[in-house]
């Protein structure tokens, strides 16, 4: 018995989409150092559509897998499909996480949201 | 890949030695101490012989040491007796540590409800007690003053002789959660003025489920635990012989040897210490000097401790972290909150304690590891990136 799945161990050792981009349309950031897990989202997006997206996490092992988990799943999708993302959808595709680290997960929906709302908000002052 | 366990607070591999002197009693001597026949009344002289070895260690006599199941079992029952003494006498206030294992400060919040009064000593940056602000705590109702020998995260040694002897002059009771010092550093209850002490034998090497406590000559242990008349009726249910036997030799052996396995230790631990500080932006936590010779404790700055545990786990390293996210609740360990380590920093905290087997590559190996795994995490680290590009400042 491990305390995480073997996906949530992987998405942790080797995170997907790592980093920054420095000319990102949304930049969304979530969580605070008081509960211990701060995610940080780039997006770029060409045509309402998530072209590329990095992140950064500061956490444990299921804020880390739950934000690299995030960026697949709405990578290469529809704005509006990134949107309804949710944090079950995030747990479910890393084989489950414990009860009392699912906030995590909520932490990495909050975290594209927050992202996909700066775009919005740019956007519409460019307008 | 070799393992190194470097978790020797959390528990201790059990002891060849102490195995040894379990196994019969798990075998041919199955006997029941309260039978009278003979392989009752072996099983109980066995259990007598472990009481007086136990006493010696600690310069007890042996029917002052009462078997428990544990640490825990032993500080509630301390707390318990001396909350009733108090009671009885109509004195309702309790003076104890912000540090205390939750075994203490579990069973003050409980004593609080019933209506007893509890002050809770800061125990200062370097994470010992000032016996001066202790002495002042002290009140005409003060029915118990309860400090733990050693703190079991950060490993700070309390000045317990000085403590006794305030306690002793102003006729309070003084109790000490000696779990993490028991085997470990020199004890005497005598000289140290100690009126009670909890125990638990596997921070000795002693298996699991099996402690004592000592309470002073005088002082009637109220049972946790009624029905029959074990342990001269302070706690009932046949005993744990193996276990207790198990203690005896393990306590015995521990103490045999501390002397030359602290030197030993220390050398290690300050070499650990040493090469972790070459990291950036880290702090040792609690006192460099007045520390157990096994606790290694940082706080490194950008990081989160069970990411750190995990990275490490993958490197053969068994480390521990106070956490949020390994603490099981939101907050991180309440001993690094006590010594002003704040939230931002205390998740990113390590705690290794070192063993007896513990060799000068293993520290090299270790110190490496450390390294590495704080670069990696600080590599991705939102709050890192903020403090180097200077958004956030640095706290250590
Ligand atoms: C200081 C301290 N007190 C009490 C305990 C509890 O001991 P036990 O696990 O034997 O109940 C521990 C063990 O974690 C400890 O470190
Ligand atoms: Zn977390």
């Amino acid at each position: 018995m491990a305390l995480y799945s073997e996906k949530v161990m992987d998405h942790f050792r080797n995170p997907r989409n790592l980093g920054v981009i420095e000319d990102a349309d949304g930049v969304g950031e979530v969580g605070n150092a008081k509960c211990g897990d701060i995610m940080k989202m780039y997006l770029k997006i060409e045509d309402d559509t998530i072209q590329d997206v990095k992140f950064e996490t500061f956490g444990c092992a299921s804020a880390i897998a739950s934000s690299s988990m995030a960026t697949e799943l709405i990578k290469g999708q529809p704005v509006s499909k990134a949107m309804e993302l949710t944090n079950q959808a995030v747990a479910e595709a890393l084989d489950g996480l414990p009860d009392y680290k699912l906030h995590c997960s909520v932490l990495a929906e909050e975290a594209i949201k927050s992202a996909l709302e700066d775009y919005e908000s740019k956007k519409n002052k460019t307008e | 890949m070799k393992r190194i366990y470097a978790d020797n607070a959390a528990t201790t591999p059990l002891s060849p030695t102490a195995l040894e002197a379990m196994l019969p009693y798990f075998r041919e001597q199955f006997g029941n101490p309260s039978s009278f026949y003979r392989e009752g009344q072996l099983a109980k002289s066995a259990m007598e012989e472990a009481r007086i070895k136990i006493a010696s260690c600690i310069g007890a006599d042996y029917k002052q040491i009462t078997f428990t199941s544990g640490g825990s079992e032993a500080d509630n029952q301390a707390h318990i007796t001396a909350a009733a003494l108090g009671r009885s006498q109509g004195q309702m206030h309790i003076i104890s540590t912000a540090f205390e294992h939750h075994a203490i400060l579990h069973p003050l919040k409980a004593l609080e409800k019933e209506g007893f009064r509890v002050t809770l000593l800061d125990v200062h940056e370097n994470g010992i007690v000032d016996v001066a602000e202790l002495e002042e705590a002290i009140g005409e109702d003060t029915c118990l003053v309860s400090v733990m020998f050693a703190n079991n995260e950060i490993g700070t040694i309390q000045p317990i002789a000085e403590i006794g002897a305030v306690c002793r002059k102003h006729g309070v009771l003084f109790h000490t959660d000696a779990v993490q010092a028991v085997g470990h550093l020199e004890i005497d209850v005598e000289r140290m003025c100690i009126d009670m002490l909890s125990a638990s034998a596997h921070k000795f090497h002693g298996p699991k489920g099996s402690g004592f406590l000592y309470a002073r000559k005088g002082i009637r242990l109220r049972p946790l635990i009624a029905g029959g008349a074990q342990e001269k009726s302070k706690r009932a249910g046949t005993e744990n012989v193996a276990g207790i036997v198990g203690m005896a030799a393990a306590l015995t052996e521990s103490n045999a040897r501390m002397c030359e396995q602290n030197k030993h230790i220390a050398a290690c631990r300050d070499a650990l210490i040493a090469g972790l500080e070459t990291i950036e932006h880290c702090a040792l936590n609690g006192d460099r000097e007045q520390r157990l010779p096994s606790n290694v404790s940082f706080c490194f700055e950008g990081i989160e401790g069970e990411s750190l545990l995990l990275l490490l786990d993958d490197k053969g390293i068994c480390a521990s972290s106070g956490s949020a996210c390994t603490s099981g609740s939101l907050d991180p360990s309440h001993v690094l909150m006590a010594i002003g380590r704040v939230h931002d920093v205390a998740h990113g905290s390590l705690r290794l304690t070192l063993g007896e087997d513990i060799t000068k590559e293993e520290v090299d190996y270790i110190v490496q590891a450390v390294k590495e795994v704080v670069e990696r995490l600080r590599s991705f680290s939102p709050v890192w990136r903020d403090l180097c590009t200077g958004k956030a400042k640095h706290l250590l």
